[in-house]
């Protein structure tokens, strides 16, 4: 999700994702782990560089590991980024959390509760997921300050709540289509308004959606450098993005306070990955467009 | 009566997306209409202005050098590295994975996980792994090179005259291979087992099956992917940034708007370069789109 930010959703409907595992031919394994291999390099440089002391980053040591462990990279990246690392929390929590109920919602009405016009509305919606936010970035900026919006992270947060609009309401209502509509019926028979419906019929099964757009908006929003860099002017309100590419960008940084820094700054979305990655891979093909 | 009783029946959903809607109208439409307007308005240093200019902004971009020397050049050699080598890579993870191997939620973990972390920390450790120095300061992959006797692979990376922007492809690679991995093997596996059976019933080799069973059920996730990473290539942005900075010999669009925004305050012929990626990007994605959602309703 690279800055998944960066990265929209997909297509097609969700197979069954996994097959009964079996040995496969010694060939294709050889292969599979030479691609994660190479897939977790960069890894290795990461955190190896991470440990070095300063005197140990020259190129004649480039791959060999430390031969002093050292966690004064760490120490120093932490000291430089923690400010920005709080910033960061302050934007994704509440962000993720607003786009998330507002999807839930939006995801019910375009898919339970349609009225005529809705899959018009959607589309819509959808176009506004791949747009470039360069082309409105200019009118953004100007717009929030014209209104006096509350500078700093309230007014990025806003943007990310309301460009996360669409995708929140796709990954709903993809998943809201996998219910069957008696049961909306049924509910219907006993008189249940929308909101009673959404309430004790829909929300109780939604907890997978719930995680799928938790953490893509969490992810895309901790990722983002592109709204960070235009709205936000005060440096000491950066995202942790920013500032990292502020610290590294310098080529006197030494190559151990950089790693540490780009793992630092990592940190919070990898655990996420690791903890939760099975949604993770579920989000990305539930994101999906069907195609 | 049974008019309001249907209003009665959808009203209420209409009532509740309506912030939305709003929002979604403002914010997306409105303001793409507005930047097209800053576009073409004599908006060209730090005082901000509304004079109707024409297109004196687009006339200057398309004599600009850097536009289509550099932009437009660098975009073309990225695209086209960046879509084939994301394309192998994930359809060939996929193939591999397709018949269930013992481990693969170790390796579709493995593979994946590139996604999780941003373009501009990634940028940092590929910057390092793509260094250019030479001599005693060859570091990174070209140490490697180096190292093992293919002094022929040592290269400038993205710091090479013509062939830069491919080699500023390759983190794009890593990073999104995982994505496109996931994308086709879903598609390997909506292929129905029963017709993957009756092809092997009916004598076909398991290169047949693939050749003419699964492969031609792979075309509609093909576009998808190719569409998917297209428009990801037409607004790569933070990783140019985080690799190359705002030098001229890795410049594409997206930072060259910005650029022309915070550096050269001219908002006119950012607003310009804005449109024309919106351009780029709706040619991609609006006829996907509605396609899209008219196969869904015809389903």
């Amino acid at each position: 999700m690279s800055s998944l930010s960066q990265t929209p959703p997909i297509v097609a409907p969700v197979p069954r994702l996994r097959r009964r595992a079996r040995s496969a031919p010694l060939a294709r394994y050889a292969l599979l782990l030479l691609f994660a291999v190479i897939v977790l390099i960069p890894v290795y440089v990461l955190v190896v560089t991470s440990f070095k002391g300063v005197l140990e980053t020259d190129a004649s040591h480039a791959w060999s590991l430390p031969h002093l462990w050292t966690t004064e990279a760490w120490s120093q990246a932490w000291t430089q980024l923690s400010p920005n690392l709080g910033n960061s929390f302050k934007l994704v929590i509440p962000a993720t959390v607003i786009s998330v109920v507002l999807g839930a919602l939006n995801g019910f009405v375009l898919s339970k509760w349609k009225f005529p016009g809705a899959d018009i509305v959607f589309t819509l919606f959808l176009f506004g997921m791949f747009i470039p936010y360069q082309a409105v970035m200019i009118p953004l900026t100007t717009l929030l300050e014209d209104v006096h919006f509350p500078a700093g992270i309230p007014r990025l947060a806003f943007a990310h709540i309301v460009y996360g609009i669409p995708i929140t309401a796709l990954i709903f209502r993809n998943y809201y289509a996998t219910i069957p509509n008696d049961l909306m019926e049924a509910a219907r028979m006993d008189r249940a308004g929308m909101l009673r419906t959404f309430w004790s019929v829909v929300l109780p099964i939604s907890m997978p959606a719930f995680v799928v757009a938790a953490i893509w908006q969490f992810t895309s929003i901790w990722n983002d450098f592109l709204f960070a860099v235009f709205i936000i002017t005060d440096p000491a309100k950066w995202p942790v993005t920013v500032a990292l590419n502020n610290t590294t960008g310098s080529l006197v940084t030494p190559y151990n306070l950089q790693m540490s820094a780009a793992l630092l700054a990592s940190l919070p979305t990898l655990i996420v990955y690791v903890l939760l990655g099975r949604y993770f891979m579920r989000g990305l093909m539930a994101g999906a467009l069907k195609g | 009566m049974t008019r309001l009783r249907r209003v009665r029946r959808w009203g209420p959903g209409l009532l509740l997306l309506t912030p939305s809607i709003i929002l979604i109208a403002v914010f997306v439409y409105g303001l793409i209409g507005w930047n097209i307007k800053v576009s073409l308005s004599d908006w060209r240093t730090s005082v901000k202005s509304t004079h109707y200019a024409g297109f004196a902004a687009y006339k200057d971009l398309n004599s600009d050098p850097v536009w289509w020397s550099y932009n437009m050049r660098h975009l073309a050699v990225f695209t086209v590295a960046f879509i084939v080598g994301t394309l192998i890579v994930g359809w060939t993870l996929a193939f591999l994975l397709d018949k269930g191997v013992r481990g693969e939620g170790f390796f579709r973990a493995v593979y994946l996980f590139p996604m999780a972390i941003s373009f501009i920390a990634a940028g940092i450790v590929w910057r390092w792994l793509m260094n250019p120095a030479p001599g005693d300061r060859t570091s990174g992959l070209n140490a490697i090179f180096d190292k093992l006797g293919l002094h022929a692979l040592e290269n400038q990376w993205y710091l090479g005259q013509n062939w830069g922007m491919a080699a500023m492809a390759m983190p794009a690679v890593w990073a999104l291979s995982g994505y496109i991995m996931a994308l086709f093997l879903a598609g390997f596996r909506g292929v129905p087992e029963e017709l993957r059976e009756a092809a092997r019933m009916d004598g076909a080799s398991e290169y047949r099956v693939y050749r003419h069973v699964v492969f031609p059920h792979l075309r509609p996730v093909t576009l998808s992917a190719l569409i998917i990473l297209g428009h990801i290539s037409i607004k790569v942005f933070d990783l140019i940034v985080a690799i190359g900075g705002k030098q001229v010999i890795t410049m594409v669009p997206a930072v060259y708007m910005w650029i022309n925004i915070y550096d050269a305050h001219d908002y006119a012929k950012g607003a310009a370069i804005a449109t024309l990626l919106l351009l780029g990007i709706s040619i991609l994605i609006v006829p996907y789109l509605i396609f899209t959602v008219r196969s869904e309703r015809n389903a």
